[in-house]
């Protein structure tokens, strides 16, 4: 197959800092304070406070809100419908299948098309609206999973495991450290999917991002806090807590607890060794090797950008399938808890 | 091999010792002979394919995976076996029925060559999934590393089948994988294996701490306690073999003892390399860092056996031309040791010698004034104590010399393990590596994690969350205010820390919240106290 000619798209500049679209003065997942940000989704690497104005979905922007108090003017997106952003350029959003609210962002100008992926998964997630593929010219994708080790199995095994541990410690408890947005209601709502209809427990760091969850009609369930309750009560029980927790000070106020850890990095027995968890989920948001190379083929872009993560390796597939392909140095991207 | 794989999985993941001595203990008790066999023997390190070696595994994967992509992952995985397990391309239609038991994959293990190996691995690799190829992969290279020590998987098999672990010690010599009449005996109350055609271990005799105890030296005898490793030479049958304290067999560490022994007999003593450290000229022996270069190597050269002849100081022995004296006591088996030493070559054995004292007072003096900082302390042992196997209270005390003190700075801190995981528990100090007020900086000589009481270590915990200036991944810097008064048994010199010191058997003494840091010891007065 020969390599398709390489496109000039000069009005669209990678920065360390986000993507800079030239036309319009505007960025995309800026890690410092800009005039007009354009958000993909509400994870805090992507979406940061102190921006004049804020393009992006109706669940990121109520996230932004909740976690930032108002991050600058909002400027509601629909999904799927263009929204003219000046400069000859229009914008359109897609669903990206990461988190609630989350979003690819279609930009196009002078006939040229470009998708900015943001994070994104194609595994099937009750809480938020699945991935889809838009064709366009360059294709700016992340790569935190980019190493062919890494496969995330299905999700129905991994609460399999859960709920047998739990079963196997009716005098303790299961602390599952899982990311606040995002990953903790995706638990839940798999946890319900597997019939599991008793109270979960959540540490107070989740609890007011469930409850936004909840309003903007994703159902967990009965939840309660796990602060300020008896030991007792915890016995036999799942809880819920931010990774941080695991190891900290807060799990001293749980019943023999197993410690449990939803992440794809789990896949990687060393990487769930050094953070002291016994129960590894191997559990993502993000594409494995396999969804990765799959979107990459599917969406046949002339040109494929890697903004974050491993991308030495997704260029080197590549370049071993043809393809044209790019990293872009971008800071702040986070992927440790993923 | 599910049933195995699973065990490898969650005793990675496992870290308290209870839990994992109850996992193996579950599957050596639920699993058919001879698999259970099998797997005791890869979790006790007995086994070794020679023909899977680490590079066999990386040339079947890069045959298969683009070398780039293959190496990429291999560096972030950090190991090799698992990286192969997870980038195995999964063959098309998986038959999980097809997936072999231990014993198949230990035959067909057995039977392939450097020739064979790179057909006939792939297609054991294929009928497994990516926990039972690492688990395979694991077995075939003979590198476990899941943190089971060869004693706690054979403490865990004496649970499974309620048998005593000093029994199971003393056959375990004896038997070969996959161990079908050790099972028989301990599952089924077969008769024991015969133990009388090999140099079996028998079990330590050990010492309690002797504290604030007082004994007449009317009913205990004293010797010196040297600074060595504690052996068993064992010779039945033409072979002679020594053991170390843990029941592993060091023969081959040190070979000029296993040709020394030619008479049926068991002897009980310190392993020594020849010098004058210990208790000078008449004490013959080299400080314990000299015999440290000869352990843990599997071949030795010339040249070490020359420049660190080793030779072992005689406490007691067990049997002698096959007739088992640990029924007698001390007294008796003393006598027919002294008798030994004849029949003995002098260059690799002599007699522990005992402290003339006359009372307990006299005795106190005398260890008091031991010039000789190399030697540990003195050993108490009751004149009629018959030689019994492990820590029996009364019988033989161990009263240790005082440990050396020094006062250092802390620097660093590390959350610890299991209970302690939320606790930051782990410390490293540092002394001084000049004066103080004229800009000196602190240099790490130590690391240490007990010594310290609960609330020790909660007050510990508290200090370094509210007095950290930097953090690196788990470690925390602290602001180097707070002074530890570290015990420690001695001290030598090592290239390995950037100070040039090496601590043995360092602990928190005390917390010494009333000195001030720049008050604490200098990294000199640490090398003062270097006796080699």
């Amino acid at each position: 197959m020969p390599i398709k000619p390489a496109p000039d798209f000069s009005w669209i500049k990678p920065d360390p800092h986000g993507i800079f679209v030239e036309p319009c003065n505007a960025w995309i997942d800026p890690s410092k304070p800009v005039e007009t940000a354009l958000v993909t989704h509400g994870h805090a690497d992507h979406a940061r406070g102190g921006h004049g104005a804020v393009f992006a979905t109706r669940e990121t922007l109520a996230i932004m809100d909740l976690r930032y108090g108002g991050a600058g003017r909002d400027v509601m997106i629909p999904m799927r419908e263009p929204v003219d952003i000046g400069g000859g350029v229009t914008a359109t959003y897609f669903p990206a299948g990461h988190v609630l609210g989350s979003a690819q962002i279609l930009l196009e100008h002078a006939g040229e098309r470009v998708v900015v992926t943001g994070d994104y998964k194609r595994r099937p997630d009750p809480t938020c609206e699945p991935f889809e593929v838009v064709p366009c010219d360059i294709f700016i994708t992340e790569a935190t999973f980019g190493l062919p080790v890494f496969k995330h199995p299905p999700i129905a095994g991994e609460m399999r495991k859960l709920l047998d541990a739990r079963e196997q410690r009716p005098e303790g408890c299961v602390a599952v450290g899982a990311y606040a947005l995002g990953k903790a209601q995706r638990v839940i709502c798999e946890l319900r999917r597997a019939g599991y209809d008793e109270p979960i427990y959540l540490h107070g760091a989740l609890e007011k991002m469930c409850a936004l969850y909840e309003e903007l009609g994703v159902p967990l369930g009965e939840l309660r806090s796990a602060t300020g309750i008896k030991k007792d009560e915890l016995k036999g029980q799942i809880v819920l807590c931010p990774p941080s927790a695991l190891n900290d000070r807060w799990s001293r106020r749980l019943p023999d607890p197993v410690t449990a850890m939803a992440s794809g990095w789990m896949r990687v027995r060393q990487r769930a060794r050094q953070r002291n968890v016994e129960l590894p989920l191997v559990i993502s948001d993000h594409c494995d090797w396999d969804e990765l190379t799959q979107t990459i083929t599917e969406v046949d872009p002339a040109e494929t950008w890697v903004t974050h993560g491993r991308e030495e390796a997704l260029l080197r597939w590549c370049q071993l399938n043809q393809r044209r392909a790019r990293a872009l140095a971008m800071v702040g991207y986070e992927d440790e808890d993923d | 091999m599910r049933a195995f794989a699973t065990l490898v999985d969650r005793l990675t993941y496992t870290r308290s010792r209870n839990a994992k001595l109850d996992l193996i203990a579950d599957y050596l008790r639920t699993t058919p002979d001879p698999d259970r066999g099998w797997a005791l023997a890869a979790l006790t390190g007995a086994l070794d394919f020679p023909a899977v070696k680490s590079s066999t595994i990386r040339n079947l994967l890069t045959e298969r995976v683009d070398p780039v992509l293959y190496t990429l992952s291999r560096d972030y995985v950090g190991d090799t076996a698992e990286t192969a397990s997870l980038l195995w391309p999964a063959p098309e239609g998986e038959d999980p029925s097809d997936e072999p038991s231990l014993s198949e994959v230990v035959d067909l293990l057995r039977a392939m060559t450097r020739s064979t190996v790179l057909t006939e691995l792939p297609k054991l690799l294929d009928r497994l999934d990516a926990n039972g190829r690492y688990a395979l992969l694991k077995f075939a290279t003979g590198a476990m590393r899941i943190g089971v020590s060869a004693r706690l998987a054979r403490v865990a098999f004496a649970q499974a089948f309620d048998v005593s672990v000093d029994e199971v010690e003393e056959y375990w010599h004896g038997v070969e994988p996959p161990y079908p009449t050790l099972f028989a005996w301990a599952a089924e109350g077969a008769p024991p294996p015969r133990t009388d055609l090999v140099p079996l271990f028998r079990p330590f005799m050990l010492a309690h701490p002797l504290d604030e105890t007082v004994v007449s030296m009317d009913d205990y005898a004293a010797e010196w306690k040297w600074d060595g490793i504690r052996v068993q030479l064992v010779h039945i049958n033409g072979e002679t073999r020594v053991y170390s304290r843990s029941g592993d067999d060091i023969s081959a560490t040190f070979p000029e003892m296993a040709e020394a022994l030619d008479f049926p007999a068991v002897l009980d003593g310190e392993l020594l390399v020849r010098g004058s450290h210990q208790g000078g000229e008449e004490g013959g022996a080299a400080s314990f860092n000299a015999l440290q270069q000869r352990l843990g190597r599997k071949t030795v050269s010339k040249k070490m056996l020359r420049e660190a002849p080793a030779f072992v100081r005689l406490y007691d022995v067990m049997i002698r031309d096959g007739e088992d004296l640990r029924e007698l006591g001390w007294a008796e088996r003393r006598e027919h040791l002294e008798l030994l030493m004849d029949r003995l070559d002098p260059k690799r054995f002599d007699l522990s010698r005992l402290i003339e004292a006359d009372s307990f007072e006299d005795l106190a003096t005398i260890r008091e004034g031991a010039r000789d900082d190399a030697i540990e302390g003195v050993m108490l042992k009751r004149r009629d104590s018959p030689y019994i196997a492990g820590r029996k209270v009364g019988l033989w005390y161990k009263w240790k010399r005082d440990p050396l003190l020094i006062d250092c700075v802390l620097m660093y801190a590390q959350r610890g393990s299991g209970k302690r995981s939320s606790f930051y528990s782990d410390f490293t100090f540092g002394c001084w590596d000049g004066d103080p007020d004229k800009g000196a900086d602190l240099l790490p000589v130590g690391k240490a994690y007990f010594g310290f009481t609960d609330d020790e270590l909660k007050w510990l915990d508290r200090h370094v969350r509210q007095n950290t200036v930097n953090r690196f991944g788990p470690v925390r810097e602290t602001d180097k205010s707070l002074v530890l008064e570290i015990a420690f048994d001695s001290v030598h010199e090592s290239k390995r820390h950037k100070s040039g010191l090496a601590m043995r058997f360092p602990r928190i003494n005390r917390i010494r919240q009333d000195k001030p840091a720049h008050e604490a010891d200098r990294i000199a007065a640490l090398k003062a106290l270097v006796r080699d």
